[in-house]
């Protein structure tokens, strides 16, 4: 198979992206192929922190002053803007957070703490990001609630079978959108009316749906929503949750502070209106006017055009992957290239994945090795670790021709034939 | 760090010296290193404070599992107190050079056990690198 050129789209893409140009120490083109770890980032968003900080530092919601009400209504509109990305009804429902994992935990310390009793069950899966695992056993442990796990088949895909049995007693589901580990699509069409119609509230853990496809949290019917900045071209430090309404109303705060507050004596505190009753303390103001002009670079491109380009290069991925199957090049994942976005994983003969990634750092591919977050699943899948290529906006089919030489090179270096 | 994967690395990898288990060994340690998921288990036997035998066991990347086995080959007739305070260097040693900052666990892994089973106690990282936060 003969990779096609990037066509004049994906080269004004890579020339937005200023990392994309810079060598590696051996003087090599960086090929980043772990964006599913954390995505590059485009010039608009450098730009977008460095005019807030040059610009229009100021704290929000308070100052009265020019540059103070100009960092406030940048602050709100990239609110707006982030909730128009994932189609949340109102703005209001859009919290932003330091990221995935701190609106996970908001979730179950405060709707969790709430609402879960000994007896209750939370439902999640076997492929679970330990962000979206640990809270939820820690909530278990101290509410006395029953942690159960959706399982997985030997290609990661969701084994549903018994799913009403599963859903039997639950109140809350957690799952991911998209695996980290495996590119797994939920099949969320499914799961969610489903656990509906028991009575549980489902939170989508979209970390690595929301950068890479349209992300509808209405046609979803998603109760809760939660994703970082960071890996949607957005800075680091800032992601958000978002929550239905009804829900987030009844929900008690989760941190305790300024802004956070609409009336405070000292006898006590009248909580503020949403979303700002989540938001204790100054926020990361400049992450999110950055993971607003990211997701407006984002909404550029359209979030569909997105989903194609990762599919195409999933495909060719596939099949240049195929032509070392013979020398045990071994792939693991859904097959079906509908149920999986932009990750693969996979391991070579007996080389180590960590041996496997030093190699090609030589040739400035960078892939993410190890465990990714999922513990439980590789102990599952029996695999001490794997190999992981993820793919993102600004990757082109040379680039998985890069991965390729590098695989042939430790190839050579580990004396395979 | 292409100059690491040396034909004798490759040969401890693939061949690894004093692998296995003692019958009934006098001291003995393991530990993991999260980043890799690289595991290794050091069993002595021990004479009159020194080691008479060694076997070692794990899986994980190159790097870690040639280094230990390596090791397991400098060790035998040491005193269990002069085991208990070997450097990195040792490793480094036997090695060779080039490995990159967040290889170094990987490649100190086994020195970690080793100083584990020798103290009887977990030894911390026979390095400082900064790269120890858990994954
Ligand atoms: C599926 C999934 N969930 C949650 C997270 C946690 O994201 P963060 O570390 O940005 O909070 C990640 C990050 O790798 C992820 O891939």
């Amino acid at each position: 198979m003969i990779a096609s050129p990037p066509d004049l789209k994906l080269r004004r893409i890579i020339a937005d992206f200023p990392i994309l140009a810079k060598r590696t120490r051996r003087g090599k083109r960086l090929i980043y192929l772990d964006s599913a770890a954390t995505s590059q980032k485009p010039q608009v968003v450098i730009d977008a922190l460095v005019e807030y900080y040059s610009s229009y530092n100021a704290n929000i919601h308070r100052g009265v002053y020019e540059i103070a009400e100009r960092a406030t209504t940048a602050f709100e509109d990239a609110r707006a803007k982030v909730a128009a990305f994932i189609n949340a009804p109102q703005s209001a429902e859009l919290i932003f957070t330091r990221g995935a994992t701190e609106s996970i935990n908001l979730v179950s310390h405060s709707w969790g703490l709430q609402n879960l009793k000994p007896g209750d069950a939370i439902l999640t899966t076997q492929l679970e990001h330990h962000s979206n695992l640990v809270p939820w056993q820690v909530l278990a442990e101290r509410t006395g609630a029953q942690l159960r796990y959706i399982p997985v088949d030997g290609r990661g895909e969701h084994v549903l079978d018994k799913l009403d049995e599963l859903l039997s007693g639950v109140k809350l589901v957690a799952l991911s959108h998209v695996s980290n580990s495996l590119g797994t699509i939920a099949p969320l069409e499914i799961i969610i009316p489903r656990a509906h119609a028991v009575g549980a509230i489902v939170l989508v853990d979209g970390a690595q749906s929301a950068p890479n496809m349209p992300v509808d949290v209405q046609a979803l019917d998603a109760d809760f929503f939660a994703a970082s900045g960071h890996k949607m071209c957005g800075p680091t430090g800032i992601g958000f949750l978002y929550g239905k309404r009804a829900l987030l109303e009844k929900m008690p705060p989760f941190l305790a502070g300024g802004d956070m507050i609409k009336k405070v004596t000292y006898e006590g505190t009248t909580f503020n209106e949403l979303p700002w009753k989540f938001e204790a303390g100054t926020g990361n103001v400049a992450g999110a006017i950055g993971l607003g002009a990211a997701v407006d670079y984002l909404q550029g491109l359209d979030m569909e055009w997105v989903r194609a380009h990762e599919r195409s290069l999933m495909c060719y991925a596939f099949a240049r992957f195929d032509e070392l199957a013979t020398r045990g090049l071994q792939v693991y994942g859904p097959h079906d290239r509908d149920r999986v976005a932009d990750v693969i994983s996979f391991n070579f003969s007996d080389v180590h994945p960590h041996d496997l990634a030093s190699i090609l750092d030589t040739e400035g591919v960078a892939i993410r090795a190890g465990h990714h977050c999922t513990m439980p699943l590789m102990e599952k899948m029996g695999w001490p670790a794997t190999a992981r290529a993820s793919f993102y906006l600004y990757n082109s089919e040379e680039d998985v021709d890069a991965l390729m030489d590098g695989l042939e090179k430790a190839a050579s270096v580990f004396n395979l034939r | 760090m292409e100059d690491f994967y040396k034909e004798y690395i490759l040969d401890h990898y693939r061949n690894p010296r004093n692998f296995g288990h003692l019958d009934a060994p006098d001291a003995s340690a393991e530990d993991l290193n999260p980043l890799c998921g690289d595991e290794i288990r050091m069993e002595l036997q021990v004479r009159d404070g020194r080691v008479l035998d060694v076997r070692f066991s794990g899986k994980g990347c190159a790097i870690s599992q040639a280094s230990a086995s390596m090791l397991t080959q400098t060790i035998k007739g040491e005193r269990l107190e002069d085991i208990a305070r070997l450097s990195k260097d040792v490793v480094l040693e036997n090695v060779g050079i080039g490995i990159s900052p967040t290889r170094m666990k990987c490649a100190m892994l086994g020195l970690k056990v080793l100083k584990s089973a020798a103290l009887g106690e977990i030894a911390s990282w026979p390095d400082d690198d900064p790269h120890t936060a858990s994954v």
